[in-house]
């Protein structure tokens, strides 16, 4: 893949995550909390996982094929930190230091467990296919 | 809610050039320090915070309505898709799987506590929140 495919794909995909992030982010309007964005994270690190897990153990495979669109373009662009860390400024800000709090600790070791959860079921798919 | 189809494409075109400047600034990054740790995605996330801190200490955090162009195009979009999540668990994960523990753990903790640091110098530098 050539240089400007590569991040062609990446664009792509990523422009298809961040569009897909704030629909939901609309769709689930509302609470204080920050639900949106803790389900994005987490379901694009399983995601980010299952999909590095099969590209590792079949190169070539599709999966490892579109792996820059669907891993650094559309798991990329869908999940955030930025906005995490602005939305736990928001809640400090709102003077619900609890919430926030809350919210860091809920996050990380979700999207770690989900990007191993991720990984797992990625490396039974590869060896099952 | 509906869908404001000039917001999307905003979100979409953000979303877009900035997935493709964190693949260039991680790559270099990455051939700068080297590739035995997440260099890269650190330098991207932690830039990313400064930023979005800058912004919001610029324009004020959004409020519960639906976000202005502007907003939509450098937060939701640029920054949203410049800094990433994903990258950073799966990069965690496989030190953690090398037997990397202590690297693992330094990237969580540097990726939170550094990155919550640029946040706020964003926010200062660009006067406070109002």
């Amino acid at each position: 893949m050539k240089a400007w495919q590569h991040y062609a794909a990446v664009g792509l995909g990523s422009a298809l995550g961040a569009s897909l992030r704030y629909a939901i982010a609309l769709a689930m309007l509302g609470p204080v909390f920050p639900w949106p964005t803790l389900l994005v994270n987490a379901v694009g690190s399983w995601l980010m996982g299952a999909v590095a897990a099969v590209a590792t153990q079949r190169l070539h495979s599709r999966v490892a094929r579109w792996q820059p669109f669907l891993a650094s373009g559309f798991c990329g662009g869908f999940t955030t930190f930025s906005l995490f860390g602005l939305e736990t400024l928001q809640l400090l800000n709102e003077a619900r230091p609890w919430l926030a709090l809350g919210y860091m600790m809920i996050s990380v070791p979700l999207w770690l467990a989900a990007a191993w959860h991720g990984y797992r079921v990625g490396q039974r798919l590869a060896i099952e296919t | 809610m509906d869908v404001e189809p000039m917001i999307l494409l905003m979100v979409a075109a953000g979303g877009a050039l900035g997935s493709m400047s964190r693949l260039a600034v991680g790559n270099g990054v990455s051939a700068w320090l080297g590739a035995g740790f997440p260099w890269g995605t650190l330098a991207v996330n932690l830039s990313g915070a400064l930023l979005m801190g800058l912004l919001a200490g610029a324009v004020g955090l959004p409020g519960p309505e639906a976000p202005r162009p502007g907003w939509a195009l450098l937060a939701v979009g640029l920054l949203g898709g410049y800094t990433t999540v994903s990258s950073f668990s799966l990069q965690t994960l496989l030190l953690w799987r090398q037997g990397r523990t202590g690297a693992a753990l330094a990237n969580v903790l540097v990726t939170l506590l550094a990155g919550f640091a640029a946040l706020g110098l964003g926010v200062w530098l660009a006067g406070g929140l109002t």
